[in-house]
């Protein structure tokens, strides 16, 4: 199964999107969060982001959804083309439809376009 | 310039950037979340200690050195641009260092930060003092002018750089979010560009000073 790893500036933010995309694709689809600097303040750690795709990776390869600034630099730095890919999306949306479609056992080009159509989505129309 | 010149560079660009924490942190907090004064601060404190504990034996090697600590260590935006950098420069520099080497080294570092945040000249961050300084240092190769006055215009196209920010409305990292209100503000990563770069001008005119002595 394709990963999906969380990378926000906030620890919370990253933990309860994780524990939100579990809750609606399964709690089998490896999910990891990498919210915040390793001390607990705001911002990113590429230490964090690097633990998390190792928990996260089953060998299928793993997808990266990252929040604002820094967050996206820091997937950015440990990208792998066609094994760690990070998708260009909303948090929320994103990791949802990304979770939904890895735990159908979809691959990763798959999965990162499922994250991209998230893009589109709306609420109220 | 061997090692002592590098390490000397980044040092002094610690200590500059800890002398001017304060202010980094003001621009930031006026357009940005208030926190590339320390966050940078703690990033080079901790390039400091790096250097200490492993002695670089080459020019590149104090580089990379550098640039993988604020990758590991910074936190915010600046700790991947900025450890970018560094790591692109120590990759392209050649030893021994010659001027032209340093020039096209540094345009390296600039590109890699390009690439990385995807920004250009105009969208008021870091690049608009590093891609001047980058420009000074190749005009100055062509004039065949001294390393001494090469860093010296190279840190006066960042500080010029830096301060033509203000005017602009950014258009990448946090205060991009913010639109028109980002006008009127200096850029943090553009001033804090403008301190490395002070700091090479610095270093350099130590060692023109050995020289004359």
């Amino acid at each position: 199964m394709v990963g999906i790893v969380l990378v926000s500036h906030s620890a919370g933010l990253a933990a309860e999107t994780a524990a939100l995309a579990r809750s609606i694709a399964g709690d089998d689809v490896p999910v990891a969060a990498a919210g915040g600097t390793g001390d607990g303040g705001l911002g990113a750690s590429v230490d964090l982001v690097e633990q998390a795709i190792r928990a996260a990776d089953q060998g299928d390869g793993v997808l990266l959804v990252a929040d604002l600034g820094s967050s996206v630099l820091t997937a950015r730095l440990v990208e792998e083309p066609g094994r760690v890919v990070l998708a260009d999306v909303p948090f929320v949306e994103g990791t949802i439809a990304a979770a939904v479609t890895a735990g159908a056992g979809a691959p990763l080009g798959q999965v990162l376009a499922a994250a991209d159509e998230a893009r589109g989505f709306r609420k109220c129309t | 310039m061997d090692t002592g010149f590098f390490v000397t560079w980044l040092r002094d660009a610690a200590t500059r950037i800890r002398l001017q924490r304060d202010r980094l942190t003001e621009l930031d907090a006026a357009i940005g979340d208030a926190d590339h004064g320390a966050n940078l601060d703690r990033g080079f404190t901790e390039v400091c200690k790096a250097l200490e504990d492993w002695p670089p034996t080459a020019p590149a090697q104090a580089l990379l050195t550098a640039g993988t600590t604020l990758i590991r260590r910074v936190g915010g935006a600046s700790g991947p641009l900025y450890g970018s950098a560094f790591r692109a420069m120590g990759k392209a520099l050649q030893d021994p260092v010659t001027l032209p080497g340093f020039a096209a080294a540094f345009e390296a570092g600039v590109v890699a930060v390009e690439r990385l945040g995807k920004a250009a000249p105009g969208d008021k961050t870091m690049i608009d003092a590093l891609a001047p300084a980058s420009r000074a240092l190749t005009a100055a190769v062509e004039k065949g002018l001294t390393p001494y006055e090469a860093f010296h215009r190279a840190a006066v196209a960042a500080e010029e750089g830096s301060r033509a920010t203000i005017p602009m409305r950014a258009r990448k990292g946090r205060a991009s979010y913010l639109g028109e209100r980002s006008v009127g503000h200096e850029d943090p990563g553009a001033a804090s560009s403008a301190l490395i770069l002070g700091a090479l001008a610095g270093v350099a005119v130590k060692e023109a000073t050995k020289e004359v002595d």
